[in-house]
């Protein structure tokens, strides 16, 4: 079992179906927090970075990535937890971007805000809150459709 | 003393007691989404201690985690600046107290991480000390955010409403004195220099001030002419009297049930 696993592309697949707990429509992959996937010698190594500081998801994440792949029959595993270079919203997935859209969550927009309502696709949007519901998202609201949605910080 | 202990001691402390006292808001803000933004900024704080208290507990090599240090540590055994240390008050006292340490906390985690701000180039280095220039790199881009928020805040209450106006200068007044406590160097900075731990923490005083200033001119707020600032708690060695009652709160569960795991 462990031979044909040294490529670690269908490791990488199995990462991909766990869900962000918090945001579930996106994997931890398509977050951007798993950094490596090696093996050393019979073990295991995935090496994880945290979004937030104090991001309460972070043990979850770290929690449901084990299970995961111990369910898949990995026993020798290793986590690693790594801060730097620190986590940055540049290495969320262009799938993980459409499926935040999709689900009604604006994006990381470099220029400071969301493009666009994810409701709607106005352009007409403002800001409500800097934070929101998790550390990751700030509250906005759209002044055409007057619904407000969620905006994935920019970091 | 080791001083790179102490050091840690001093970036987790601050974020610490800070953290905690953004916490006494939770279910209390003025609207949900103050409410949310507080407890997330504390959130960050925590977080930010966690990484700093780690270090700091590695570093003394007795044995002792971040939670160990957090909670079984005395008030005489805390480091944290006076400011971080002082009650809420009502919403526009706590966010002029963010504010003020925000300001102190960009610049010197800017440093740690970059070395920007250093009065000679040839200092301009990011933290000699690997751990931290990394924490103080994943730090920075969250106090940007903290710093951006109650900069804001401080420009609509401060050129608000006259109510508003006359609250922000009366926290203003309140608080100004105890701040120079925060970029006050002793031995432990020195030693920090140094061991190029920090670039140059002599132009720390100067930097968040500047940074201040140019925020609370635009709030219309006056700094208030002090003859005295008060000083001791980066040193512990005069804290406030709210140091105590804060920790007493803080630490009573973990005392009341040492080594309890949930």
């Amino acid at each position: 079992m462990v031979a044909t696993l040294r490529d670690t592309s269908a490791i990488w697949a199995w990462l991909d179906e766990v869900p962000d707990p918090e945001i579930p429509v996106i994997s931890v992959v398509d977050l951007g927090i798993v950094r490596k996937v090696a093996w050393a010698g019979d073990t295991l190594e995935v090496t994880l970075t945290p979004t937030y500081s104090g991001c309460p998801a972070t043990s979850v994440i770290e929690i449901s990535v084990e299970t995961a792949l111990r369910a898949r029959g990995i026993e020798m595993l290793t986590l690693k937890r790594q801060i730097a270079p620190a986590w940055t919203t540049d290495w969320l997935t262009d799938k993980g971007r459409a499926k935040l859209r999709e689900y009604g969550i604006a994006p990381p927009n470099p220029a400071g805000g969301p493009e666009t309502c994810p409701h709607c696709g106005d352009t007409a949007v403002e800001r409500i809150s800097q934070f929101g519901s998790t550390p990751c998202k700030a509250q906005w609201r759209c002044t055409e459709c007057l619904e407000p949605f969620d905006y994935f910080k920019c970091i | 003393m080791d001083p790179l202990f102490e050091f840690l001691c001093r970036m987790g402390d601050n974020t610490l007691v800070l953290g905690h006292r953004l916490s006494e808001w939770c279910g209390k803000a003025p609207v949900l989404e103050e409410d949310i933004a507080l407890a997330n900024t504390a959130l960050d704080l925590i977080g930010q201690t966690q990484m700093w208290l780690t270090y700091a507990g590695e570093v003394e090599g007795k044995g002792r985690d971040a939670d160990r240090l957090a909670y079984f540590r005395d008030p005489y055994d805390f480091r944290c600046c006076l400011l971080v240390q002082q009650p809420n008050g009502d919403f526009g006292y706590t966010m002029m107290r963010q504010f003020l340490f925000d300001c102190y906390h960009l610049c010197l985690l800017d440093m740690l991480a970059t070395g920007k701000g250093a009065g000679a180039p040839h200092r301009a280095n990011p933290s000699s000390d690997q751990r931290i220039a990394e924490i103080a790199a994943k730090a920075v881009k969250e106090v940007t955010y903290q710093q951006e928020r109650s900069a804001d805040l401080v420009i609509r209450l401060g050129d608000g409403t006259e109510e508003s106006h006359i609250r922000m200068q009366r926290a203003l007044d309140a608080l100004w004195p105890l701040t120079r406590d925060m970029a006050a160097l002793d031995q432990v900075d020195h030693a920090m220099a140094e061991a190029d731990v920090i670039a140059d923490p002599g132009a720390l005083a100067s930097l968040w001030e500047y940074m201040a200033r140019n925020v609370l001119a635009e709030a219309t707020l006056i700094p208030p002419d002090v003859s005295h600032f008060q000083k001791g708690g980066k040193t512990g060695q005069m804290h406030s009297e709210h140091l105590g009652h804060l920790l007493a709160v803080m630490q009573s569960l973990p005392r009341s049930h040492p080594n309890a795991s949930w």
